[in-house]
């Protein structure tokens, strides 16, 4: 049994180093351009769908609860359940896979939106309609501005998930790194499932610290160490 | 119809007479569902407490282990799956193991997080009150840490909820086979049972559990659970 | 912390409640394979297709009927996962096709006729402790699909039509296709079919095939020759004109332990009985008109007389 393991860890190792798998229309940089367009794809839908709702509970305050819960309800959604109704209705193509994907990334940038313009201080947002400001302009100037940090944490939870569930495209027969555990398994080829599934998680893995880096970029200078931001994100993430 | 099925079903979302039909085929499979979920969150929270005390007594382990069970997560659950099969079969093991493996990512970090969140003073006040390392874990950290805790419980349940689904391609599923009969058959009723289903499960896990922490811990309401 | 302990009172019994419910569960609950209930029970499995459910729900009756026990677990998922289950024992008899099995365990294998698949297949099978048994002379072959459309549009109605015409049609079926000898290497060596245009791995006579054939994404199909897809969707099959395809006989295949003399008669019979013909018309009642295989098998076997 240990015998086993140890050669199908050999037959992994000479299925990623394989330069035959490194090109044409089946190879890796291929199918991970794939997987990487879906996922960009769903996750910016993702947010022109949620941003404007979590940012519009947010600032009035309406719907709060379902906010709040949205995220943790949302892991609920399955997944497989949602792309094959999708693809059941409109049949072979994009429209399905993105259904799916559009559904797991919605909830947690929901939340996280919410909290972030909630998470405005009081006084902050006193201040601002002191100095005048009206609330459209209390909203653009002050509080998303102020929000981006959870916002950006929000799309980050979401991109890492779409990356991770992408692999869903290749069940309805398009491409992306989940193809090579649908073949795989087809072919009964256990070295290219192994290889596909490292590759996803490895891509899962590099998104979430990219993003981590765009977040550190984006947060708006002087925002950076605010207390009250991670008591708010603790907050959330207690709730989610 | 040289269109294809596709324009009779979508005018039938809901085929009404075939959910009277199949009552009990539905009900055995929300049955599964439930019992692989509670045996999923079983042996998860059986693993992960021995692993959260180990990462909270040994600080440097907590990396490891978060770094060891963060990959794990982001394996796709399929490969997991069928991963497994050439050793267990088709038996409920494959489709457990890889369910708890899942689960133990959420309760391990939940678990430490909660045990970390205790404030050095109540800790220290109960070592200074002659409390031994079992009782002071027992009685006063732990019930200050239940609250984070269960909140993993809430995370781990739901998202094994809809984990459970992808079963159903190794031959087990839940609610999940439904989705599978109506894709085979290009019949969108079970699919959509089975999605209303499950987020109904869902709903009523995650509001049970919500009850079960506040009363569990009546001093700590987060507001806003 | 009276509280605490009572709460945690009531969740443990909550979960004990549970694992005595799984030691109880019915039917579909948590079933493992047939040894838990003192060796001689039958489990039938099948893949997800309706044919598949559709036999899989009559060798149960039969079975049943001739007083032997029986437990069914169906919709297990694809032959790559399903199978391995009948080597392990999970399961101990499958509806399947001859053909099919022999390139599953021996993927470069050419035989095409019955007699040749079936002596072949023997011997593979043997070595895993399965058996084979009465093939039925009826057949669910492998084929190629084209929409009106695309066959009035290229002039096809056989097989050899597609020579010279390949290279501007887009090819779709399971992911073996491209390697398996009946698949496009075959095409190529038997009938001279140069290269696709593209070769798109979808599923093996699934819904992903039927959906990309009916929309053009794809404009050749592999499809199976008793599906109720083809004349729902009013598709052309094309015309096998020259040996390629492997025979597909229906044959129930089973564990050597299990298989007893009495299982044997009960199952010959239906194989003796089935024509192609038959189950095309079975598959359309399920397909077609959604109705239940269970239904539709036990109808079919009263009419025969062997329930």
């Amino acid at each position: 049994m240990g015998g086993d393991a140890v050669n199908v860890v050999n037959e992994v190792v000479a299925w990623l180093t394989d330069p035959a798998q490194w090109s044409g229309p089946d190879g890796i940089p291929v199918r991970t351009l794939q997987h990487l367009w879906y996922s960009l794809l769903a996750t910016a839908i993702a947010g022109a769908i949620a941003l404007p709702i979590g940012v519009y509970i947010g600032h009035t305050g309406r719907g709060a609860l379902v906010a709040v819960n949205l995220t943790n309800l949302g892991r609920a959604i399955p997944s497989l359940g949602i792309i094959i109704l999708a693809f059941t209705l409109v049949g072979f193509g994009l429209v399905p896979v993105l259904v799916a994907l559009v559904a797991l990334a919605v909830p947690p940038i929901v939340t996280n939106s919410y909290a972030g313009v909630r998470s405005v201080d009081r006084d902050v947002r006193d201040a601002a309609e002191g100095m005048g400001m009206q609330g459209r302009q209390v909203l653009w100037q002050v509080e998303l501005p102020m929000a981006t940090p959870l916002i950006m944490a929000g799309v980050r939870t979401s991109a890492v998930q779409v990356v991770a569930t992408a692999t869903l495209a290749a069940f309805v027969g398009l491409g992306g790194l989940g193809r090579y555990l649908i073949d795989g398994l087809a072919q009964r080829d256990l070295p290219q499932v192994v290889g596909g599934a490292i590759l996803v998680a490895v891509l899962s893995l590099l998104t979430e610290l990219a993003l981590g880096r765009v977040q550190a970029l984006v947060v708006p200078r002087g925002l950076a160490g605010q207390g009250a931001d991670a008591a708010v994100r603790a907050k959330v993430e207690k709730a989610a | 119809m040289t269109d294809g099925p596709a324009p009779v079903l979508a005018a039938e979302l809901v085929r009404w007479s075939w959910i009277g039909d199949h009552l009990d085929d539905i009900r055995g499979d929300l049955v599964q569902h439930v019992e692989l979920t509670g045996l999923a969150l079983l042996f998860g929270l059986l693993l992960a407490f021995p692993l959260a005390l180990a990462a909270v007594q040994w600080p440097r382990a907590y990396g490891p282990i978060l770094g060891f069970t963060g990959i794990l997560f982001t394996i796709p659950s399929l490969a997991l799956f069928i991963l497994l099969i050439p050793f267990t079969g088709l038996q409920i093991q494959t489709a457990l193991i890889g369910l708890t493996i899942y689960t133990l990512l959420i309760l391990v970090r939940n678990t430490v997080e909660g045990l970390r969140g205790v404030d050095p003073d109540v800790r220290e006040a109960a070592q200074a009150m002659g409390y031994t390392r079992g009782r002071q874990l027992f009685q006063v950290e732990l019930p200050l840490a239940l609250p984070v805790i269960i909140a993993g419980v809430r995370i781990a349940t739901v998202t094994t909820i809809g984990l459970v689904t992808v079963t159903a391609l190794i031959g087990w599923g839940g609610l999940g086979r439904l989705f599978i009969e109506g894709f085979t058959l290009n019949f969108t009723t079970p699919i959509v049972v089975g999605i209303v289903l499950s987020a109904l499960l869902a709903f009523a896990a995650d509001l049970l559990l919500v009850g079960l922490q506040h009363r569990l811990t009546p001093w700590a309401r987060s507001g806003g659970g | 912390m009276r509280r605490i302990r009572l709460g945690g009172v009531a969740v443990a019994a909550c979960l004990a409640l549970l694992l005595a419910a799984c030691g109880g569960g019915g039917d579909k609950a948590l079933q493992g394979g047939s040894q838990e209930n003192g060796g001689s029970t039958v489990t039938v499995g099948s893949t997800n297709f309706s044919e598949q459910l559709i036999l899989a729900e009559m060798y149960a009756a039969v079975l049943k009927k001739a007083g032997v026990k029986v437990d069914t677990r169906l919709n297990l998922g694809s032959r790559e996962v399903v199978f391995p289950a009948l080597e392990k024992g999970d399961i101990d008899l499958l509806p399947e096709y001859n053909g099919s099995v022999l390139s599953f365990l021996d993927p470069k294998a050419t035989q095409t006729t019955t007699e040749e698949v079936n002596t072949a297949l023997s011997p593979l099978l043997d070595a895993k402790a399965l058996v084979a048994l009465d093939a039925s002379p009826a057949e669910d072959k492998d084929g190629w699909a084209v929409t009106k459309e695309t066959a009035d549009k290229y002039g096809l109605a056989k097989i050899s039509d597609l020579k010279g015409k390949a290279h501007e049609l887009v090819v779709g079926g399971p992911p073996e296709l491209k390697t398996r000898p009946a698949g496009l290497p075959g095409l190529k060596k038997v009938y001279g079919i140069e290269d696709f245009k593209e070769f798109k791995a979808l599923d093996a006579g699934g819904p992903l095939t039927t959906s990309a054939l009916n929309k053009g994404d794809i404009d050749v199909g592999r499809v199976f020759t008793t599906q109720g897809a083809i004349t729902d969707n009013g598709w052309v099959l094309l015309e096998e004109d020259k040996p390629l395809e492997p025979a597909q006989n229906i044959v129930p295949i089973g564990r050597k332990d299990a298989m007893t003399d009495q299982v044997k008669q009960a199952l010959n019979a239906i194989s003796s009985k089935i024509t192609t013909e038959e189950l095309t018309k079975l598959n359309q009642q399920v397909d077609i008109d959604k109705q239940d295989p269970e239904k539709v098998a036990n109808d079919w076997l009263t009419q025969q007389g062997l329930l």
